[in-house]
C-alpha cells in the first residue's frame, strides 16, 4: 500500500462503517453481513473496506479490546517526564518499545505549571508493580530524566469507544 | 473474577489479526478447537462481565477528525460538578480522575480542529476554569497489544 494514514481520506462509507463498528463487531455469526445490511453497503466491500483502512493505518487493530481493570490490572499510572527537546524523539521510541508502555506519547509542554513532554502509560495488579516499571523507565533515561510525575488514575468518570461527531 | 483458560486464550491471542472472511468465528473456534456458537457466546459474555470493552477497531487518532488530551486542576468539591460537565459532551470519549493538582484528563474528538476548540471553550465557559490543551505530537508505542499471563 503506498498511501498512509496521513495521506489517505477516508470516504463517507469508511465512516459511517467505524461508527457502526466502534462500540464493537456484531457478535453473531456473519458479523460483517449484518453490517452491511445495517449499512447499505455490500459485505464483501464491508471487508475491503475494513482491510484498507488497517493497510493504511486508519485502523491500528481489530480484535478483542480487553479492559485492564476489570482483568485485575487496577493501577493504572500515567508518568510523564519532562526530557530535552532534542531527546525526545530517541528516548520515545525506546520507551515505546519497553513490553509494559501501553501508550507513549510526546505532547506539548505547558510551563510553569506543566513542564513535561514524554508521556507513558504504565498498567500494573498493584501501585508497586507500576513503581518498578517506573525506575525501568528512569534508569533508561538517565540525567534526561529532568523530572517526572506518575498520575495514578483514581477514578474511571466517562469510557466509551472513538466517538465520531457529524 | 474468573477468566477461564479459553477465556485467556480468546482475550491474548484475538487483540488484532481479527479474520475479515465471512464467518470470522469459524476460524477462531477452528484455532482453539471449539464450536463456532462457544466462541460467541464467551465473547459475549467477557463483553457482559467487562472483560473486553468490545471486538472490533481499534481506531489510529488523528485519522479520522481530530483529538486531544486535555486537562484540568479541579477543586475538590467542585470535582462531581465539573466532570457533569466535561461528561456531557458527546465528543468526550475517556474522562479519568487522576492524582495531581490537574486531577481531571480526558480525550476530546472532533471532526476538526475548529469543533475541537469549540468544545474546549465551552468547557472552559461552562466550568469558568482553565483547559489545558495537549495534543498528540508523536506517537511512539508499538502497541502489540496486552499480554494476561
Amino acid at each position: 500500500m503506498s498511501t498512509n494514514a496521513a495521506t489517505y481520506v477516508p470516504d463517507d462509507a469508511d465512516r459511517r462503517l467505524i461508527k457502526a463498528t466502534q462500540v464493537g463487531l456484531p457478535l453473531c455469526r456473519q458479523p460483517y453481513h449484518a453490517l452491511a445490511e445495517a449499512l447499505g453497503l455490500e459485505p464483501p466491500d464491508v471487508q475491503a473496506r475494513l482491510r484498507r483502512m488497517l493497510a493504511n493505518g486508519v485502523i491500528r487493530r481489530i480484535g478483542a479490546v480487553p479492559n485492564h481493570y476489570a482483568l485485575g490490572f487496577r493501577a493504572n499510572g500515567m508518568s510523564v517526564w519532562d526530557v530535552p527537546d532534542d531527546a525526545v524523539a530517541d528516548v520515545g521510541s525506546r520507551i515505546g518499545a519497553l513490553d509494559f508502555v501501553s501508550h507513549g506519547y510526546c505532547r506539548p509542554r505547558h510551563p510553569p505549571e506543566w513542564p513535561y513532554n514524554l508521556y507513558a502509560m504504565v498498567h500494573g495488579r498493584d501501585r508497586g508493580e507500576v513503581e518498578k516499571k517506573i525506575e525501568t523507565i528512569a534508569r533508561l533515561l538517565g540525567p534526561r530524566d529532568r523530572g517526572h510525575k506518575v498520575l495514578y488514575s483514581t477514578h474511571i468518570l466517562k469510557k466509551t469507544g472513538l466517538r465520531l461527531v457529524d | 473474577m474468573r477468566v477461564t483458560a479459553a477465556d485467556k486464550r480468546l482475550l491474548n491471542d484475538f487483540q488484532r489479526d481479527f479474520p475479515l472472511e465471512p464467518r470470522p468465528f469459524v476460524r477462531i473456534a477452528e484455532t482453539l478447537g471449539v464450536a463456532e456458537d462457544e466462541v460467541l457466546t464467551r465473547f459475549a459474555d467477557l463483553r457482559d462481565r467487562g472483560m473486553v470493552s468490545r471486538v472490533g477497531a481499534v481506531i489510529q487518532p488523528n485519522t479520522i477528525g481530530t483529538s486531544t488530551l486535555a486537562a484540568m486542576a479541579v477543586p475538590p468539591e467542585r470535582l462531581d460538578e465539573v466532570a457533569t460537565v466535561v461528561n456531557a459532551e458527546a465528543a468526550v470519549n475517556h474522562n479519568y480522575e487522576r492524582e495531581h493538582e490537574i486531577n481531571l484528563w480526558f480525550v476530546v474528538t472532533a471532526a476538526d480542529a475548529i469543533g475541537l476548540q469549540e468544545v474546549l471553550k465551552r468547557i472552559e465557559r461552562r466550568t469558568g476554569l482553565p483547559v489545558l490543551d495537549l495534543p498528540l505530537e508523536e506517537a511512539f508505542h508499538i502497541d502489540l497489544g496486552f499480554q494476561l499471563t
